[in-house]
């Protein structure tokens, strides 16, 4: 189903499995892009990819998005080289270690930042440009375990949290112009971020599903998306448990 | 990351019968690929593999790990002009027909799933309906890119003077993953075809159909186990109306429960293949590519139908003058044996020479069947089958078996001494380790 829409789209984190399976829609519909990742090999791979299927162009580059200087200065740098811009999709992100985390104070220092500040900050400076041009939406991926901390988790499920929170600010304070922010939130992917897990079965998603969800809330729809839909039943009853029970589980 | 083999995963072939865990690394893109075959921590043998369409062994490595390709799914260059498409070897036909069709050109072979990853079908040198007009596959490969466990990322074209890439085509991934695929395309006028469905009573008018049909691209029989030489022929062209419309990424519907094995007696199996003929005999139809060239697509995991115990295809070639009496006699065996082959496909192979050292297509008439696994039973039909095959000078299609013995094999395939010695060390197959046994 091609929509008549070429946009012009910035993706932070673009070697991940679920932004690529979104850039592959988008580029079927003739889109423009600024790919930005840790590895030039690999941005470069995908940007082929996305100018065969349809892509007007595609640009590259290699950045470490936690550590990168300037934001604002190069948001406005990226947008500058698309001539404009219909969607910033921030899909970085980090499963980290929550026994690390728990031992070793730094770990979890960064795993706050690559989940958590890192991504308000870009979505900050996207939104910032949105705001001045009346339109666009920019989007994070966050995650069901932001939903409920458990002991498992709760380093990185706290980080996206915040980020969903962040998000729905964002989406309030953009309303009267026009822009949008949405945060859409994950249950299980199998993408090289969950590498370790036992996969299969219905609660396993695709990238390709996620990908389908980002496309279709980058025009239309609140600032939390579930993807898949179901989840947000699933986390509505999870949230639901009493305390001691959980305190009861492993999860 | 994701390039190690520290996961175990399920994995099987096709046919289900052999299932179990794998040390598995999922390589994303080309770097990880590298990394993974020639990892020092790397199980003690590797196999790349596609999307397991294969129905034997030919995917299956129990001794060790497996690269699954299927993460290397990207385009990488197509040249509308020059009808040339380059793509990372894990994609799977039908996502490249699905970015191809809209510009009006198209695969010009394919096999009868779209399911089948760009590597498979090289490492198969697959076939498809229009064997007499395009032969294999591997005959349109320009270039492929092939990732040892030793040296450097190999680019190897038909004329490579080393042989490498006539033992990779059709080399059941033995020589090293294939990285890319570099492939020549045919026009289409449109995505649908015009297909016409004529019955048959005989086994002779098969032939006789095959032979009156050369104006036709596309030309396939279904023939009904239960009374041999009732069948349907199907033929066909692609139109010229200009709708490219393209087919589904997913099958339309999914296996209702593992194992619906009742499916499989004899008697819905008679009932089966009446209704079969009977929905045939309409004449021309317009068809979408999905349906014509995939029909058994269209339910997701249908393998599952048969049940835990899974199946085994039998699928052989047997040269033109000999293929009238040797079809003859596998069918009444087949029929006589009442062991359930619900699918038999009859197809021809043109004299267009296969490109591989391996390759499973020489000039004759090609014969598929499913068989239910009941064990020995099941195995020594085969047997019986091998021996009808090897008398008429034909032999089996490796990328379908899992089962025939090494002796059988070597007589059918007498290079196979040739791809064991470009065979990469550090890869193994359950399949070649049968086959090759001496
Ligand atoms: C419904 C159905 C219909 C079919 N119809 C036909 C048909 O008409 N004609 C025909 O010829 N075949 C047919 N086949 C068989 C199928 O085309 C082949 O078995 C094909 O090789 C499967 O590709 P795959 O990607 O699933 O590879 P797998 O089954 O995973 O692997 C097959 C072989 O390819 C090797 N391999 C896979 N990827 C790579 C790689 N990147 N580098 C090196 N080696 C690799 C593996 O080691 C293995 O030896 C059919 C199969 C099905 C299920
Ligand atoms: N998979 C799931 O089950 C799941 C569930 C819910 C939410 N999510 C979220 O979905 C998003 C995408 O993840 P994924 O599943 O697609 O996994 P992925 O393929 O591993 O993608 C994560 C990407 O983030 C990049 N990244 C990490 N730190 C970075 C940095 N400092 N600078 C630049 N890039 C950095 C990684 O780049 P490198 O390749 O260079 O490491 C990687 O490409 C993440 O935000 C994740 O938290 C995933």
């Amino acid at each position: 189903m091609t929509r008549p829409i070429a946009r012009r789209v910035i993706i932070l984190g673009a070697q991940s499995a679920i932004a690529e399976a979104a850039a592959r829609r988008f580029a079927a519909e003739g889109s423009r892009f600024v790919l930005v990742g840790r590895d030039l090999a690999r941005l470069n791979e995908i940007a082929a990819d996305l100018r065969v299927r349809g892509a007007a162009a595609c640009e590259v580059e290699a950045l470490d998005l936690v550590e990168a200087r300037d934001p604002r200065g190069r948001m406005r740098a990226w947008v500058d080289t698309l001539g404009g811009i219909s969607l910033v999709l921030i899909a970085f992100g980090v499963l980290g270690d929550q026994e690390e985390a728990e031992r070793d104070l730094h770990a979890l220092d960064r795993l706050l930042a690559v989940n958590f500040n890192a991504p308000a900050v870009w979505a900050a400076t996207a939104a910032e440009i949105m705001m001045a041009q009346g339109g666009g939406t920019v989007m994070a991926i966050g995650s069901v375990a932001g939903d409920r901390g458990r002991q498992s988790n709760y380093a990185y499920g706290a980080a996206k949290a915040g980020i969903g929170v962040f998000m729905q600010g964002l989406a309030h304070r953009l309303a009267p112009s026009g822009a949008r922010a949405v945060l859409v939130k994950p249950g299980f992917v199998d993408t090289p971020m969950t590498a370790g897990f036992a996969k299969g079965g219905p609660l396993w998603a695709s990238p390709d599903q996620i990908g389908a969800a980002i496309w279709r809330a980058a025009d239309k729809g609140g600032p939390i998306v579930y993807a898949p839909w179901f989840w947000r039943f699933i986390m509505l009853i999870i949230r639901a448990v009493p305390a001691f029970v959980i305190h009861r589980s492993k999860l | 990351m994701s390039a190690s083999f520290s996961n175990k995963e399920p994995f099987s072939s096709w046919g289900r019968i052999d299932r179990r865990l794998y040390p598995v690394a999922r390589p994303r893109f080309a770097a990880d690929l590298a990394k993974a075959i020639a990892a020092p921590d790397r199980p003690a043998s590797v196999l790349p593999v596609g999307l397991g369409r294969s129905y034997g062994d030919s995917c299956l490595n129990a001794e060790g790990g497996l690269i699954v390709m299927t993460g290397l799914n990207r385009l990488i260059e197509i040249d509308e002009q020059g009808m040339v498409m380059r793509a990372q070897a894990g994609l799977s036909l039908g996502e490249a027909l699905r970015v191809l069709t809209p510009k009006g050109l198209f695969l010009p072979v394919l096999p009868g799933s779209q399911f089948v990853t760009l590597g498979g079908a090289v490492a198969n040198d697959v076939h498809g309906k229009n064997h007499l007009k395009n032969g294999t596959f591997g005959r349109w490969v320009r270039r492929i890119g092939l990732q040892r466990s030793h040296g450097p990322a190999l680019s190897l074209a038909p004329d490579d003077p080393s042989g490498l890439f006539a033992a990779t085509m059709g080399g059941f991934g033995l020589t090293g993953a294939i990285s890319w695929v570099e492939i020549g395309l045919a026009p289409i006028g449109s995505a649908f075809l015009d297909a016409e469905d004529i019955p048959f009573s005989s086994l002779d008018e098969y032939f006789q159909l095959m032979a009156e049909s050369e104006t036709f691209e596309q030309r396939v029989a279904w023939i009904d186990c239960t009374r041999p030489g009732r069948g349907v022929f199907t033929r066909a062209n692609v139109r010229h109306d200009g709708n490219f419309q393209i087919g589904p990424a997913r099958p339309a519907l999914s296996a209702p429960l593992d194992g619906a094995s009742f499916l499989f007696n004899g008697v819905t199996l008679r009932a089966f293949n009446f209704a079969y003929a009977a929905a045939h005999r309409a004449s021309v139809r317009p068809v979408h590519y999905s349906k014509f060239y995939f029909p058994l697509d269209a339910v997701g995991d249908w393998n599952r139908l048969y049940g835990a115990r899974g199946f085994r295809q039998y699928q052989c070639v047997v040269p033109e003058g000999a293929a009238r009496d040797a079809v003859h006699e596998m069918l009444y065996l087949i029929a006589r044996s009442g062991e359930g082959s619900m699918l038999a496909v009859l197809k021809a192979f043109g004299p267009k020479p296969s490109p591989g050292l391996m390759s499973f297509a020489t000039e004759g008439h090609t014969l598929a069947l499913d068989f239910p696994n009941h064990g020995e039973r099941t195995l020594r039909l085969m047997a019986r089958l091998d021996e009808i095959v090897l008398e008429a000078g034909g032999r089996i299609y490796a990328g379908k078996d899992g089962r025939a013995p090494a002796r059988t094999f070597q007589r059918m395939y007498p290079r196979w001494r040739e791809l064991e010695r470009m065979r990469d060390p550090a890869i193994r197959s359950d399949f070649w380790s049968r086959v090759s046994a001496t």
